[in-house]
């Protein structure tokens, strides 16, 4: 546990080293050079701590149920994809031979048959195969592969069948303040702490200062080179809040699940989906006259290939952009983790060949190098769902000059405008 | 574990066309970077554009193969 106390006092010293700088520094012309340098350290320290977390973690393991076989590293990273009801950190086997579970547990929330039930998530004591029972409101709850289920009256224990499904127990609706969710308002806490300041700071000065620096050549990079060449200069402005949000959510929430604490919200297809829904109802609703007329009875076509294209056009906008949205998030952040956490427990299997120092120097080189590409990865993700979100938008918003005249074969009939435009 | 068998297949078969895709977008973006680099930005805007489409194909076809 010291090697742990050791990164938590490097973090502070970095964060104060930060700090500092960020709020004595006065040079106005030399903002982009800060932040840029700012952001480095920043980086540098988040990625230092990850990969040693990871390290500690797993080298922690090694007391009596330490994980060594392919089998148990495959569960532990497939686990780790998954959501769960509590929050953790860390386990080791303390001297007197006692499994130690280092987190903190969350609130759950069910609905079920009797109504609301509350209980932080300590109550199963970290089991996950459905042997503690929750008694609470009359109702008793097991928490099985990490969901939790109703026991019916009368069972005593979960009854399983042969494909391991639940027979004696039903799932209430779950509203617990999951690790997720969890992850989810504190990137919603720091948007909102991050944006207010700088929104507060434009009142006094034209120039923000400390965080703001960093943050503001980022909202006017969104502006400018997404919203704005996507949507059209007239339209631009009532979409770029969404847009803007999207972009940091996304953005924070793939950079928390970098560091060592755990999270994999974007990698939840619950919540890309919830993301991608929003980008369909939004251009959806605002979608014009000409978007519309665009797919039930394109211009330009024979008549009979009309409603061919009516139906391919109306199932590429309302399912497969979504859809394409959605997993494409999903996909990267899921196979961003899993390559990570695959390259740390070279640790374990290749300790055989490469003896422990070799095999940690590998593990080590390898997912460090991955580890800085992941951090491309994240911000190149969250760029690209806000283009594409950006680019949906302005097909549906588009406005067309004119209309053109159409010859016997369907083809557009160059007017003057159009040899004018052509000529200039 | 048999069933599973076409579902990879035509899995794999999709994910070597989008890398050969991906090949040919990255291959002509530079290309075209060579002939016009002071139109740099929005090669590259674009072919990202078109890269992130073709690689939801890619990822599409992985999570309805698996």
């Amino acid at each position: 546990m010291h090697l742990f106390r050791g990164f938590y006092l490097l973090f502070h010293y970095f964060c104060a080293r930060i700090r500092q700088a960020l709020f004595f520094s006065k040079e106005a012309m030399k903002i982009s050079n800060y932040s840029i340098k700012f952001f480095g350290v920043l980086l540098t320290c988040l990625l230092t701590i990850n990969v040693f977390a990871n390290e500690s973690t797993v080298q922690e393991q090694q007391g009596d149920e330490r994980i060594s076989t392919k089998v148990e590293i495959e569960e532990y990273i497939l686990h780790h994809l998954k959501d769960s009801h509590d929050f953790h950190l860390v386990s080791y086997t303390n001297d007197a031979g006692e499994r130690v579970h280092v987190g903190f547990p969350l609130p759950v929330i069910l609905y079920g048959n009797n109504g609301i039930t509350t209980f932080m998530s300590s109550e199963f004591h970290h089991d996950s195969d459905g042997k503690v029972i929750v008694e609470k409101n009359g109702n008793r709850f097991v928490n099985y592969h990490g969901k939790i289920y109703e026991l019916e009256a009368g069972a005593t224990e979960l009854a399983l069948d042969a494909e391991h499904h639940p027979v004696n127990a039903s799932k209430p609706l779950d509203l617990s303040i999951t690790k997720s969710v969890f992850g989810i308002l504190i990137a919603g806490l720091l948007m909102l702490w991050f944006f207010s300041s700088l929104a507060r700071q434009y009142k006094k000065r034209n120039i923000p200062k400390g965080f703001g620096r960093v943050l503001e050549p980022l909202v006017i990079y969104v502006r400018d080179e997404i919203a704005r060449p996507n949507i059209g200069e007239k339209k631009y402005k009532k979409f770029t809040g969404y847009l803007l949000t999207v972009f940091f959510f996304i953005w924070i929430l793939n950079l928390m699940g970098l560091t060592p604490f755990g999270f994999n919200v974007t990698g939840q297809i619950a919540v890309t989906a919830a993301l991608a829904v929003f980008t369909l109802i939004i251009y959806v609703v605002s979608g014009n006259k000409d978007f519309w007329g665009h797919i039930f009875w394109m211009p330009g076509v024979p008549i009979l290939i009309r409603p061919i294209l009516a139906i391919i056009e109306l199932v590429g906008t309302l399912i497969i952009k979504p859809f394409s949205l959605l997993v494409r998030l999903f996909a990267n952040i899921s196979a961003g983790h899993i390559i990570l956490m695959s390259l740390i427990a070279i640790m374990i299997n290749l300790k055989a060949d490469l003896g422990p120092i070799g095999s940690t120097a590998l593990s080590f080189g390898l997912s460090l190098f991955i580890f800085v590409i992941e951090l491309l990865v994240a911000f190149l993700q969250a760029y690209i769902f806000t283009m594409l979100s950006a680019l949906f938008i302005g097909m549906a918003v588009a406005e067309h000059d004119h209309e053109h005249e159409h010859d016997a074969h369907g083809n557009e009939v160059a007017d003057a405008e159009d040899i004018r435009e052509n000529f200039i | 574990m048999e069933t599973m068998i076409p579902n990879l297949v035509g899995a794999g078969i999709i994910v070597i066309g989008a890398g050969y895709g991906l090949g040919k977008i990255g291959g002509s973006a530079m290309e075209a970077i060579a002939r016009q680099p002071e139109a740099a930005n929005k090669i590259q805007t674009a072919m990202i554009i078109i890269a992130a489409l073709l690689e939801g194909l890619a990822f599409g076809a992985l999570f309805l193969g698996k």
